[in-house]
């Protein structure tokens, strides 16, 4: 702390104007994702269960981010035995 | 043609229900009928600001639940005779806010109202969706501080895909309203400037408040900033805004205080 520090007030905007920049360009990405996920979740358990007894959580929608491509891992866990719906079957 | 606003932020503390008292009578006192209505449920604060709180006797919960009318739940302001308070219920939790009860008095509002501007409260859960849901229009209140436009673009977002509108595939109008700016502080490098607020957020200006005394005398005695200090700069940055709202095209400003010599010489505070 020198005599200058005084005379010189510390321009912290642009502090604050970069970290928002960077922080909110992630965040609308992962948010859109998150939207994009669970719309996907929601319509593949909605193809599934036309044809078979299913409970809600057991289809997983998970999305990895990679730089040059993104990959979607779609996990559905079917109960044991399979039960086919009475209006898919006929 | 009826238009409902929502005024919402996430953040807490940055002006919502100040700004809705400020606005809605700057829209009443062009004679426009306007309904000013707090979703705040629990925490509401909106009749006291317009200095209505011992008038309060049914409030929007007994309306959407069918316990009252909505003619017997309306507070007629007493300086602005088109300009009326709908409070929210102090003592019964969020859940009481039913999706069809909301869409219902919103419709019957719109029957009888020019402007029903709903104040959103602070955060995303029930109380600020349903706020948001049937808006036409909103005003995103925001202080030039990062977590305050963090927040703001999280509910941009959310006004995007969560309303009405948004679902129905509409655009939703989306107006941003800088509040407690202190433009010399922004000079110096010290705050967001608006410039900056408006790169990131990217939604068109609608007004800039500048901090003030004004605000807090005018909640004090209870009384919307733009009906009580009318040549204050922020009443004058609400008026102005109002009319933006209203499709004026009036150039932006940010409006300073009018001191005289003698308190510009003396009355200067340390920031």
């Amino acid at each position: 702390m020198t005599i200058f520090n005084f005379f010189k007030p510390t321009r912290s905007a642009p502090v604050a104007r970069d970290r928002l920049q960077i922080l909110l360009q992630h965040e609308r990405v992962s948010a859109g994702a998150s939207d994009l996920i669970a719309k996907l979740r929601e319509e593949i358990l909605g193809v599934i269960a036309r044809h078979v007894d299913i409970p809600a959580d057991k289809v997983q929608v998970k999305m990895q981010r990679g730089d040059a491509v993104s990959t979607l891992e779609v996990e559905i866990e079917l109960p044991n035995p399979v039960r086919r719906r009475a209006e898919a079957a006929a | 043609m009826s238009q409902v606003l929502v005024v919402t932020s996430g953040k807490g503390g940055v002006g919502k229900t100040t700004s809705t008292a400020a606005i809605g009578a700057a829209l009443a006192l062009s004679g426009q009928r306007v309904a000013v209505v707090d979703f705040d449920v629990g925490l509401r604060n909106l009749d006291l600001v317009m200095g209505a709180e011992r008038r309060v006797v049914y409030d929007l919960i007994n309306v959407v639940q069918g316990e009252a009318k909505l003619q017997q739940a309306l507070i007629r302001d007493k300086r602005l005779e088109t300009l009326y308070v709908l409070p929210a219920s102090q003592t019964r939790d969020k859940d009481a806010l039913t999706e069809e009860g909301v869409t219902r008095v919103m419709e019957e509002l719109r029957g009888h109202f020019d402007w029903v501007v709903c104040d959103s409260p602070a955060g995303i859960e029930r109380g600020a969706m349903l706020a948001m849901r049937h808006a036409d229009v909103a005003i995103v209140v925001t202080n030039p501080e990062v977590s305050s436009v963090r927040d703001s673009d999280r509910i941009i977002g959310m006004l995007d895909s969560k309303t009405l509108k948004a679902e129905k595939g509409e655009y939703m109008e989306k107006h941003l309203l800088l509040t407690r700016y202190d433009a010399a502080r922004a000079e110096r490098g010290q705050m967001l400037k608006v410039d900056d607020v408006l790169e990131i957020l990217s939604i068109p200006l609608l007004g800039i408040i500048p901090e003030s005394e004004a605000v807090l005398n005018a909640s004090n005695v209870g009384c919307p900033v733009t009906l009580v200090d009318t040549d204050s700069a922020p009443a004058r940055a609400y008026l102005d805004a109002a009319r933006r709202l209203e499709g004026e095209n009036i150039p932006m400003v940010v409006p300073s205080e009018r001191r005289g010599f003698m308190s510009k010489l003396f009355g200067r505070r340390a920031a």
